[in-house]
Parts: C-alpha cells; sequence; structure tokens
C-alpha cells in the first residue's frame, strides 16, 4: 500500500463485479451502458457512498460496499464502543473500546481493502447540512432508531428538485428487530418513503398504565411500574438517562421491590436497562442478512446492471423462514412525500390575507381554510382560537415581512390530504 | 464540485434553515382541522409560537362531573405521531383513570396509540372519561371501587372532592366552576 493510501488496483481484482458491469441482466433498466466507463465511476469519487450508522448494520455494509469496489465512502455514527458491541459489531476489538465507532471501522476497511477511503463523522446527522448530504450518489441507512431514520428521511426528501435530476438521492435503508428484518429503497417523489410506512414501525413496548398500577403480572411491569410512576415523582426535574448506571440502579431497586411484593421472578439489571432503554435483541446473522440485501441494492441503483427491490423486501425469521417484498404504496397524507412543492411567484406589495385569497382560488385544489407556517413559525393559524388570535394580526402584514425571499411557505387545509410548500419569489 | 450542482447545493442549504419538520406539519394539520372547539373544552397555550405545548380544559356539561372545571398538559415532541402526545392532569382529582400524580389511563395515550390517531382523538378520549370512568382500569382504586360498589356515594365523594373536600387521607383540589 503507498502512503497516500491509493494503490492500483492488481489484474483481476474486481472480476466478478465486473461481469455484471460489462453486460448487465436482463431486466436491467434501460439507462444500463456497461463497460469501462461504468467500472471507472463506481471506483471513483464521483459515486460517493454515505454509510449512516456504524453499529451492527454499519460493519457489515461498510465491509459489503468496500469489497464491491466502492472506494469512496462516508460512514457517520455519534456513538462510541461499548464492550456490549463487540460480539457483533466485527470491526471492532477489545482495545478500541470508548472510542468512535465511525472512526474506528473507518480505519480497519482502508487498512483491510487497500484503495477504499472512508471518511468518518463521529457525530450526529443533524450536525450535517443538505451540503453535505447532496455530495452523495446514494445514501444508506443501517440505523435502529425511527427518530434519526425520520430525520434521514425528510432531509433527503426536502433535498429533492425535480427540476434539477442531480438533487435525487436514493436511500437504502436496512433494519433489523432479532430474527427479523427489512431493506427497501426509497426514490424521492416515486416510491413511498420512510414517513408513508410510520404506522408499520415498531412501538417502543408500552403497557396499560392501570396494569403496571394495579395489576402487575411481568417483571416488565414492575420495571415500568419503577421508570413511570415512581421516577417522576422521586425525580420531578430529572429525566431518566438509561447510560447513566446511577438511575439503572434505583429504577432496578425500586422494579425489584415491587417484584417481590407481587411474587414475580425475573426483575433483572440487565433487563432493566433494556425495558428503559428499549433494546431490541441484535442478531449478528440477522445484520449480515439485512446488511448484504441493502448493499447489493446500492450497487444494482449505482450500476443500473440490474432491476433493484420494488420496493420493500421483509425478511421474515421468527416464524419459520420467509421473504416478502412488495411495493409499499406512497401514502397520500405523508408530511414529508406528499407535499407537493409549488414555486410561488407574488407581489411583493402583497399582505398575508392576499396570499391566503389565492390560495382558495387556486385550481385543482380545494382549499377551504388554510394554515400557514414558515419554519416553526406559524403564520396564520385557522384553529384553535388562541392561536387564531395570537396570529391573526399576520393576516394585514406583508408576506415579505413575515417570510424572506426563496423561503418555503406550509400549508395544510383539511381539503389538502396533507399539506403544500409554497416556495415564495417576490416580483 | 461543478457550477450546476454547487448552485443546487447552496439552494438547498438556503432552504435548509426554514424547514418545517413532519412531526410539525402533521401537527399543524390536526390544529387547524380542530377549527373552533365545542363549548366544553377549551385550549391555551403558553407560549403561542409553540404548538407542541399547551393545556386543554374540559368544562364536562353532563355526569358525575358536571361542573368542574379540569386541566390537562399536553407535550408533543418531535417524534409525533410515531409516539403519542404526554399528558397529565395538572389538578388533584378524584377520578377512578387518574392518579394523584395526574397520570391518566386511557388507552391510546399508551398502548392503543397508532399514527392515524390526532389530538382531537386524545381530546375526545379524555372528555369520555368524565362522562364514562371505568372502574375496570383503576388508577386511584379507592375511587374505582366506590364507583363499582355505590354510585351515589361516588357522586357525593365527586361533588365533594370537587370543592376542594377530602376523601379518605387525601385533599383534592377545588375544581368547581
Ligand atoms: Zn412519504
Amino acid at each position: 500500500m503507498q502512503v497516500d493510501g491509493v494503490v492500483n488496483d492488481w489484474p483481476n481484482r474486481w472480476r466478478h463485479p465486473d461481469v455484471y458491469m460489462d453486460r448487465g441482466g436482463p431486466f436491467a433498466p434501460e439507462s444500463f451502458i456497461g463497460g469501462d466507463e461504468l467500472k471507472e465511476f463506481i471506483h471513483s469519487e464521483d459515486c460517493k457512498i454515505l454509510v449512516v450508522g456504524a453499529g451492527g448494520l454499519g460493519c457489515e455494509l461498510l465491509k459489503n460496499l468496500a469489497l464491491m469496489g466502492f472506494k469512496s465512502i462516508d460512514v457517520i455514527d455519534m456513538d462510541t464502543i461499548d464492550v456490549s458491541n463487540l460480539n457483533r459489531q466485527f470491526l471492532f476489538r477489545y482495545k478500541d473500546v470508548g472510542k468512535s465507532k465511525a472512526e474506528v471501522a473507518a480505519e480497519f476497511i482502508m487498512k483491510r481493502v487497500p484503495g477504499c477511503v472512508v471518511t468518518p463523522y463521529f457525530g450526529k446527522i443533524q450536525d450535517k447540512d443538505e451540503e453535505y448530504y447532496s455530495q452523495f450518489a446514494i445514501i444508506i441507512c443501517g440505523l435502529d432508531s425511527v427518530e434519526a431514520r425520520r430525520w434521514m428521511n425528510a432531509t433527503v426528501l426536502s433535498m429533492y428538485d425535480e427540476d434539477d435530476p442531480s438533487t435525487l438521492k436514493p436511500i437504502v435503508d436496512g433494519g433489523t428487530e432479532g430474527f427479523k428484518g427489512q431493506s427497501r429503497v426509497i426514490i424521492p417523489k416515486s416510491t413511498a418513503c420512510y414517513e408513508c410506512s410510520l404506522d408499520m414501525q415498531t412501538k417502543p413496548v408500552t403497557f396499560p398504565i392501570c396494569t403496571i398500577a394495579n395489576t402487575p403480572r411481568m417483571p416488565e411491569h414492575c420495571i415500568q411500574y419503577a421508570s413511570i410512576l415512581l421516577w417522576p415523582k422521586e425525580y420531578p426535574t430529572t429525566k431518566i438517562d438509561g447510560d447513566d448506571p446511577d438511575h439503572i440502579n434505583w429504577l432496578f431497586n425500586e422494579a425489584s421491590k415491587r417484584a417481590e411484593e407481587y411474587g414475580i421472578r425475573g426483575v433483572t439489571r440487565t433487563l432493566t436497562m433494556g425495558v428503559v432503554k428499549n433494546i431490541i435483541p441484535a442478531i449478528a446473522s440477522t445484520n449480515a442478512i439485512v446488511a448484504a440485501a441493502t448493499a447489493n441494492e446500492a450497487f444494482k441503483l449505482a450500476t443500473s446492471c440490474a432491476a433493484t427491490v420494488n420496493n420493500y423486501m421483509m425478511y421474515v425469521g421468527d416464524e419459520g423462514l420467509y421473504t416478502y417484498t412488495f411495493p409499499l404504496e406512497k401514502k397520500a397524507d405523508c408530511p414529508v412525500c406528499g407535499t407537493e412543492s409549488v414555486k410561488l411567484a407574488i407581489p411583493a406589495t402583497w399582505k398575508l390575507h392576499e396570499l391566503m385569497e389565492s390560495l382558495l382560488e387556486r385550481q385543482g385544489t380545494q382549499m377551504k381554510k388554510p394554515s400557514l407556517a414558515c419554519g416553526d413559525r406559524s403564520l396564520y393559524m385557522q384553529g384553535p382560537p388562541p392561536l387564531e388570535a395570537a396570529t391573526r394580526p399576520n393576516l394585514e402584514k406583508l408576506v415579505s415581512e413575515l417570510v424572506k425571499e426563496g423561503d418555503t411557505v406550509v400549508v395544510t387545509d383539511s381539503g389538502l390530504p396533507i399539506s403544500l410548500k409554497l416556495v415564495i419569489h417576490f416580483e | 464540485m461543478s457550477m450546476k450542482k454547487k448552485a443546487a447545493a447552496d439552494a438547498a442549504a438556503g432552504t435548509s434553515k426554514t424547514k418545517t419538520s413532519a412531526a410539525r406539519i402533521r401537527l399543524q394539520k390536526d390544529m387547524g382541522d380542530l377549527g373552533s372547539l365545542p363549548k366544553t373544552m377549551q385550549m391555551s397555550f403558553p407560549d403561542p409560537n409553540d404548538m407542541f405545548n399547551f393545556v386543554l380544559t374540559i368544562t364536562p356539561d353532563d355526569g358525575f362531573y358536571k361542573g368542574g372545571v379540569f386541566t390537562f398538559s399536553f407535550k408533543v415532541k418531535e417524534g409525533y405521531p410515531h409516539e403519542a402526545p404526554k399528558v397529565l392532569c395538572t389538578q388533584k382529582i378524584y377520578h377512578p383513570n387518574i392518579d394523584l400524580e395526574g397520570n391518566v389511563c386511557l388507552n391510546i395515550l399508551r398502548e392503543d396509540w397508532k399514527p392515524v390517531l390526532n389530538i382531537n382523538s386524545v381530546m375526545i378520549g379524555l372528555q369520555y372519561i368524565f362522562l364514562e370512568p371505568n372502574p375496570d382500569d383503576p388508577l386511584n382504586k379507592e375511587a374505582a371501587q366506590v364507583l363499582s360498589t355505590n354510585r351515589k356515594l361516588f357522586e357525593q365523594n365527586v361533588n365533594k372532592s370537587m370543592k376542594g373536600g377530602c376523601i379518605g387521607s387525601v385533599t383534592y383540589d377545588c375544581v368547581s366552576a
């Protein structure tokens, strides 16, 4: 390996993936053009891939992508390595405990796969802006949180401008839960997005609060009794931190007392932490299966050498074994992709009520009572009454006092499935 | 970066400052669709710029709790509507399904929450437990016990508690209109 980290490929290094880049599969999209140019593209910086998450899925994804010939990869993860990760997150060793997952993973891959440049970022996805995300050809998510996925999905979808194809960034998303998992491709505006599938996502396990309070039967009931009912009484101003051993010990002790009182067995420190942090058991092989499918979809997307999944593959390993692939439908009322975005040029002299009136006359939509916001600010709310009253003075203000050139105004109305985005330009 | 790409990135970066989150869009829709409220419900916003935190006041016009004014704090998080809003009764009241800390036993606030439900569903649910308190899902066991065995006594207890009286060893908040 050369000092600058770049090596020339040795003969036949990419012989197997090259087969597919030379001729493509029978169901390759019409856009497929095989040959050397494609191979160079895949190995080049123009085909930069982002891996979000360097945990169980992330380790597998990075390994798979690097071994397929992607040479320019960024990886983001805000976590540090914990001893409990070492059983499956195979890019990490005992000496790495406490270090950044993204940094250690990047270093490992670069050492193991010469010529592959992995750039780590040790921090949150929210730290990065749209300029950062726009440098990637494909964004691959290997995350374990609904919140992070929603944010990433909304960000990537909002970057897409229909007039500029270069802003279209496909997302390939993998997820696992014990012996189950899924891999899916999200093409902004043409397939369902992550937000469309929000009601399919596993909710944190919750029990009726009266069961927790009066008729506990399971160790989890005792733990939630401690965390939901006792903690806020004892520490009204402190939020439970699942990573704070003092917090876990307190909850474990209280839950144990409760369990003893009701003759319930099975309250342990580990279970307490699991319930409080809502830890879903991770199985290394499930991660491997889902990450493999996810990386292959990314390769097919990048090369067009074969058709990609349409658009959601479930791997179900907890009831025998089967996989099920189906085209998840876009939701009309999805606040992320169900929202049409229109550029609207308005006279600089318009007041907000004039903008509202123009919306009511808009062809194609049947708006009756539009509510308007810009960013986190309400411009005008039709209800409830106190918000209406608080925002009413804005109706007489100039739109240009309320929003800047190029700002997006979000309109909701009972006549819209969800919302309409107006990108405002002043004439 | 090509000129075109650069321009796109600049435009994208420019709009990012004014982005409205999916949770906020959904909440804005929920709120706008509420329009005017039934006369048994009122909402107030400590900060009118903050839709995520508000107080709901329920004044039942029928049932055991007629004549009372009940307040609930709502906290909606960015996890909405994947996560249910967090709702607490801010008064100490005598109710089988509400404990003395204000926790409310309402299925759609916890185990039966779904993203298709909205703020209005929760408001209707809260109103319903004043009309039909349910002794089978108790959080205040004593109150539930009385409701299922002696409705007359329960009614008296509710009236006494709403005036700030004592039931058993507990002094309740005065919630009479
Ligand atoms: Zn969507």
